[in-house]
């Protein structure tokens, strides 16, 4: 053992440990950091963060301190000789307890946070979220007010397998959805969390909210928006092949606005959304020219039935092999407009436009090797509207 | 107090007479009964299963490089995350420390061999079988498992054919470690040389002992789990659905009783390892080698405890919220003593800094950091903002790959001159150790940043928000990968020979280990060395 | 056996381990395989099974034959006895993983879906009408209506048969240290067929819950945790009896003396073992 790799020790430590420091400022545009958020737990549960990491700042700065001092005096190559003491009962209860009592110290903040975390009385309104592979169902408690919230379809485009668009000319890139959760200010809302398939998680972190979707149970949660605004999240549970494709927007309104989207809801009619930017189809590039009944169905069908059409059994059926697809069309425009209750199949009458629904269904009915020769028109769509 | 040890090393004079070398050819591996030859064959294989599961991160973080999908699918990306982290639990680390233990303790303890060696080699060839069934799933209709390596359902049931061979492969794997663990557990009682008391054993042999009743515990759970698993979707029952009664956070409160005791099956032995370690570099006997003993087993204990800390989200009642974060932030406690006392021991020493200690050294700073972020994610209000983002990926890459990976290599670079009887180049050793400690940094600290941004893991694809610090990742990642190529030359290198390594190879270390020539010869102790 | 007393028997190479891996290998991959549908996979899996059985055979004879030649000191002998404790441990964490499902589905799960403590939307939305009872086949009535095993019929049969089998083979163990060959050869045999007539009654109590009860492994989570918990406990019983039956093979061959009998004890235990969980079956699943 040289006198110099020792110090070479050291100096590469310090340099490792400078540039963790420094890095930082250097993507000072980048988010480092937990974010505040829009509601009061959301900021509790800041301050929580930074106060341990802080903890754990101070006691990494002791501990390591101590150490780097004891690796550059206490080295043999500075001469330094052993000691032989090894156990001190005094040091060991002092570091037992000090520990002991930072704990508690951070534990009692913890605590209380937590208790008005799970305190849901007097919430004012309540939303019924339920999880799909791989989209959200919003429906608003006590209003005839429900919707599937879907990945917005200029990301939807360019997340396909080497899609060829730049994911950076998409606005919000997989943060975007067709039709956002829409919600007043200033309003306690209860949220009660649920899945149709396998367990998802619904996360919101600018409202420090994210409380799994578990089947056959509903978990309850509560925020209390303090800005308007429109705030975005993903779904945080492993729940599949499109799990990094179920994003979840929150469009915080003003209570008028809130009340006029509600109301106008309600009554059945299509609302533009005061403050979204959900409708982004127009700005994707692939989305300019018409899409094929191939390229759709990769898109909003090959997820699960795959672009081969042999689905990916036992979860989800191919079609090739599908007596359905094979077998009278009303059946067909039947299953994919509506959807079959209880499976993840979902019906996708709002969600696509007629002509789009007809290029998919002729395509499947024509694909690898059915050639059924049948073609399906927009209107027989319409007329199974 | 802790051990002192003086054998007379010329017991071996007297006690050559019964046999032999090695025996040669095939059978000497496949019907091993000695501790070495089968000790070689788990650290082997351990080395092959860390290459497997590198790779299948490799295509993970090659995806990962950029937002936009490139070049899987992503059904794809998640099976190889899915096995990346089966690979690397139940093949990388866990099958090295056996290996290290089957090597070592028979050794530490003055014993002739591993108190029950034919049930020996069949932990080991177990291990082959259950992995074999693993990889095969790659190739099945369906592909690999892609539910995470914690199988949660429903979703783990809409694997393909891969299914039940997940499960058997967890019914071996498990086998496999029960029967290691019995093993371990009965040599160390039955087997010690005379002298040997429980309280001088070494800490490896310590930390390996608490270790195996974790195992004894934790793998017939997870059995018990799988087994479920495999009867909700094969046989009707109701297990984990709430249709028919049952519960899907049920199998995760089953799964984390296993997974949090495993966790720390994977981080104990390493504790032991440096513990050996820097005492030898430090030339100062171990501080607080009772209280290290003490803390050892608290932590065993409170790991049992802890496990609904990975279900903070699930929708718990508010009293196990509080239980659970309250028991797991406990746990910092008997961890701190351990790292106070390893500084302690250091404190006033008279350091040098071969690559074992060098990697020690990293393993108590970066294990640390990676204990620190784990009681960030303690803090249950907390916790629901890092939960399954890659805050928690950089925790656990903190605790696994400097923490449990890097005191494997300390403990390789370690004993390696003593299984071989060359030593190390230690020019080439130290290359290995700054490559890895650079990019181990690179790769899983921008981690913690993205996952506070709000980076979700498992997931193939991301927002464009977070393309900095992935490609930062990704390159550490890469270049991790490749250093460890240099850490198979170094191996294959000092086996093949190079300068003999003399019966100490360090400067004065303690241990019985030390007292037998380099190489250890094929059996060692075979009648008990005499302790002071 | 050239082996001398005081000397730690390592045994030479074994090929016994390597067979059982290919054993394994067949039966659970074979199986495997036909759970996927392919009925080939079945046979495989049989084949698997034998082989697995002759490799049990081959190696405890190996050992037998070691230890009858007396390559066995006493330090041996208490690695086998202590590695036979930590299997039985292990097995007991094995059963308390279903056990904990069954008091965390019972206790916990099923108030949930009653509507119990912040469950009470679950309930309300997603399980309207469902009352937390026990037993329950959960709110979808999972195997439809179903009548449970009562613990007074053959189950309490049952009991006592484990409970005197319990008391019949220690016994032999008292007869076996005191050099009673005849009381020690009757005693495990009583056990043995106290052994098998317990998986008798118990399957006979299958027919009938299929028959007559409608309870099935399908019938929600009570059906669930019921042919689970006692399924794993009766095959556990017929492995020990099996276990026993070899022992008393070797017991009239005059295997064992008053001073060593490690196997004796270790089926013992093992008896006494499948015993407890028996018990606790009784008491949480028939009983309660
Ligand atoms: C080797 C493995 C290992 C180890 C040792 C640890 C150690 C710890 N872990 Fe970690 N953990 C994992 C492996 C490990 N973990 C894995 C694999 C996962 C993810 C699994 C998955 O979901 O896939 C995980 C996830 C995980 C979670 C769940 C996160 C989530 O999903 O939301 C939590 C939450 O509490 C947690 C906590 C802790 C704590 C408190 C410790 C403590 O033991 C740490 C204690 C150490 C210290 C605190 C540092 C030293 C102490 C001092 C210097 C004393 C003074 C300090 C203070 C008083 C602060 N871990
Ligand atoms: C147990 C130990 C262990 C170890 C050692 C590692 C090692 C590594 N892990 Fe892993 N990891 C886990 C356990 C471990 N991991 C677990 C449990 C999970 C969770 C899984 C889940 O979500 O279910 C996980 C998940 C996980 C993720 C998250 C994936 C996701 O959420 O989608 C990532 C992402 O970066 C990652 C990265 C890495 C990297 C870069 C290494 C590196 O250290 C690996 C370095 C090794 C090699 C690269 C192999 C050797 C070299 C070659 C083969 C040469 C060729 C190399 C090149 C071409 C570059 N791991
Ligand atoms: C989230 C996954 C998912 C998506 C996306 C999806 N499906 Fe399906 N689909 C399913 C599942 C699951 C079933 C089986 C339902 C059942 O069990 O009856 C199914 C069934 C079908 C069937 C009937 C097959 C049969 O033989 O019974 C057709 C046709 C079909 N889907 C067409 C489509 C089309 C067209 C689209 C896209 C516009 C689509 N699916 C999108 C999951 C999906
Ligand atoms: Cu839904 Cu992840
Ligand atoms: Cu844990």
């Amino acid at each position: 053992m040289t006198n110099s790799s020792g110090f070479r020790l050291v100096g590469k430590i310090t340099t490792l440990l400078g540039l963790m420091i420094i890095a930082p400022s250097a993507f000072a545009d980048m988010v480092l950091n937990l974010r505040r958020g829009v509601t009061d737990i959301s900021q509790t549960v800041y301050e929580l963060h930074m106060l341990i990491l802080w903890v754990c700042v101070v006691i990494a700065i002791v501990v390591f301190g101590v150490m780097i001092v004891s690796i550059v005096l206490h080295r043999r190559s500075r001469g330094a000789e052993a000691a032989s003491f090894s156990h001190s009962t005094k040091a060991e209860l002092i570091w037992t307890i000090i520990p002991v009592i930072i704990l508690v110290w951070m534990a009692v903040p913890a605590a209380k946070t937590l208790v008005v975390m799970e305190d849901l009385r007097d919430s004012e309104m309540t939303i019924k979220i339920t999880g799909y592979q791989w989209r959200w169902h919003y429906s608003y408690l006590g209003t005839e007010v429900d919707f599937f919230s879907t990945l917005a379809r200029s990301s939807n485009i360019a997340r396909q397998l080497r899609s060829g668009v730049d994911p950076f000319s998409v606005e919000n890139y997989l943060l975007d959805v067709d039709k956002p959760l829409v919600v007043p200010v200033d309003t306690k809302i209860r949220l009660l969390i649920t899945s149709s398939d396998v367990i998802h998680s619904w996360w919101m972190p600018s409202f420090a909210v994210k409380k799994d979707a578990i089947p056959g149970f509903i978990n309850e949660v509560w925020f209390k928006a303090n800005e308007t605004g429109t705030f975005r999240g993903q779904c945080a549970e492993l729940c599949g092949r499109g799990h990094g494709f179920m994003p979840i927007v929150v469009d915080v309104l003003s209570q008028q606005d809130y009340a006029a989207w509600i109301d106008a809801k309600d009554r059945g009619e299509t609302v533009a959304m005061v403050d979204s930017t959900a409708d982004t189809t127009a700005e994707a590039p692939a989305a300019a020219r018409e899409l094929s009944g191939e390229e759709l169905y990769n898109i909003s069908c090959g997820a699960c039935h795959q672009a081969n059409g042999q689905g990916l059994p036992p979860a989800f059926p191919g079609l090739v092999d599908s007596a359905v697809v094979d077998g009278p069309v009303a059946e067909h425009i039947d299953i994919v407009m509506n959807g079959r209750v209880g499976t993840a199949m979902v019906g996708f009458s709002t969600q696509l436009s007629d002509a789009e629904l007809a290029a998919i269904i002729s395509y499947e009915r024509n694909a690898w090797g059915l050639n059924s020769g049948d073609t399906v028109q927009a209107s027989d769509i319409a007329a199974a509207r | 107090m802790g051990p002192e040890y003086e054998a007379t090393a010329d017991q071996y004079q007297a006690d050559d007479h019964d046999h032999h070398g090695a025996p040669s050819g095939i059978k000497r591996w496949l019907f091993s009964t000695n501790h070495k030859d089968i000790g070689t064959m788990y650290l082997v294989f351990s080395l092959l299963m860390f290459f497997v599961g590198g790779t299948m991160i490799m295509i993970v973080r090659a995806e990962l490089f950029q937002p936009g999908l490139q070049f899987v699918d992503p059904a794809f990306f998640n099976q190889m995350t899915t096995m990346h982290g089966l690979v690397m639990v139940f093949g990388a680390i866990m099958p090295a420390f056996v290996g290290l233990a089957n090597w070592m303790i028979p050794m530490m303890v003055g014993a002739p061999d591993m108190a029950l060696p034919r049930m020996n080699n069949w932990s080991f060839w177990l291990l082959p079988v259950g992995f074999t069934f693993l990889v095969a799933t790659l190739f099945m209709p369906g592909g690999a498992p892609a539910a995470g390596w914690t199988m949660y359902p429903p979703l783990v049931l809409q694997t393909g054919d891969a299914f039940p061979f997940l499960v058997f492969a967890v019914h071996i794997l498990g086998a496999s470690s029960i029967m290691g663990a019995i093993n371990i557990i009965v040599t160390i009682m039955n087997m010690r040389a005379p002298k040997m008391t429980l309280l001088k054993m070494p800490l490896f042999v310590w930390t390996w002992f608490i270790t195996a009743f974790l195992l004894l515990a934790a793998m017939p759970v997870f059995a018990g789990a799988v087994t479920m698993l495999l009867f909700d979707q094969y046989f009707g029952t109701h297990f984990f659905n709430a249709a028919g009664g049952g519960d899907p956070v049920m199998f995760q409160h089953i799964f984390w009783f296993f997974g949090h005791p495993e966790v720390y099956i994977m981080i104990l032995p390493a504790f032991g390892i440096v513990s050996e370690i820097i005492p030898t570099f430090a030339r100062k006997p171990l501080f607080g080698y009772n209280s290290m003993v003490y803390a050892t087993a608290s932590i065993a204990v409170l790991s049992f405890i802890v496990w609904a800390h990975h279900m903070f989200t699930v929708g718990m009642p508010l009293a196990a919220e509080l239980f659970f974060m309250f028991s797991t932030m406990l746990i910092a406690v008997p961890t701190g003593v351990k790292v106070f006392n390893w500084i302690a021991t250091m404190w006033r020493g008279s350091m040098t800094f071969e690559t074992p200690m060098l990697f020690s050294l990293a393993f108590v700073f970066l294990f640390t950091i990676g204990g620190f972020s784990g009681l960030m994610l303690a803090i249950t209000p907390v916790d629901f903002q890092y939960h399954d983002t890659y805050f928690v990926v950089a925790h656990f890459h903190y605790v696994l790959v400097p923490g449990s990976l890097f005191g494997i290599m300390a403990g390789v670079y370690y004993w390696l001159p003593k299984w071989t009887g060359h030593v190390v180049d230690e020019k080439l050793a130290k290359t290995h150790f700054w490559l890895s400690a650079i990019f181990v940094n690179i790769t899983f600290f921008p981690q913690h940043f993205l996952g506070l941004a709000g980076m979700p893991r498992r997931i193939p694809d991301y927002s464009t928000q977070f393309a900095d610090f992935n490609m930062m990742s990704s390159l550490g990642a890469f270049g991790f990968g490749l250093s460890q190529l240099l850490f198979v030359y170094i191996v294959y290198r000092t086996v093949k020979g190079g300068e003999k390594a003399s019966s100490e190879v360090w400067d004065n270390p303690k241990g019985l280990e030390w007292t037998v020539p380099s190489p250890a010869p094929h059996h060692t102790f075979e009648t008990a060395p005499e302790l002071r | 056996m050239d082996h001398t007393h005081d000397k730690y028997y390592i045994p030479h190479g074994s090929h016994w381990p390597v067979v059982g891996s290919c054993a394994l290998f067949m039966m659970l991959g074979g199986f495997a395989v036909y759970l996927n549908g392919a009925a080939i996979g079945g046979t495989v899996s049989l084949i698997g099974l034998a082989l697995l059985v002759v490799m049990l055979a081959g190696w405890f004879g190996t050992v037998i034959a070691e230890s009858m030649s007396d390559c066995y000191n006493s330090q041996v002998d208490k690695s086998f006895r202590m590695g036979m404790m930590w299997f039985i441990f292990s097995e007991v964490m094995f059963f308390a993983a279903f056990f904990g499902a069954l008091f965390y589905a019972r206790q916990l799960v099923i108030p949930w879906l009653g509507g119990e403590g912040t469950k009470f939307m679950t309930n309300l939305m997603l399980w309207p009408g469902f009352e937390a009872l026990w037993p329950s086949n959960g709110p979808a009535h999972a195997g439809g209506e179903f009548e449970t095993m009562a613990a007074a019929g053959l189950p309490a049969i049952n009991t006592a048969i484990l409970l005197s089998s319990s008391v019949t083979i220690t016994i032999a163990h008292h007869a076996l240290k005191n050099g009673n060959r005849l009381l020690l050869n009757l005693g495990v045999l009583v056990t043995v067929i106290l052994g098998f007539s317990f998986i008798f009654l118990q399957a006979t109590e299958y027919m009938h819950a299929y028959s007559e009860l409608n309870l099935k492994l399908s019938t929600g989570i009570y059906g669930s945790t019921f042919f689970v918990l006692t399924g794993f406990h009766g095959l556990h019983v017929t492995i020990g009896a099996i276990f026993l039956t070899v022992i008393w093979f070797r017991v009239l061959r005059g295997h064992f003396t008053p001073q060593k009998h490690f196997a004796f004890e270790a089926a013992a235990w093992y008896w006494h073992f499948v015993d407890v969980v028996w018990l606790c079956l009784y008491f949480f699943v028939y009983w309660l």
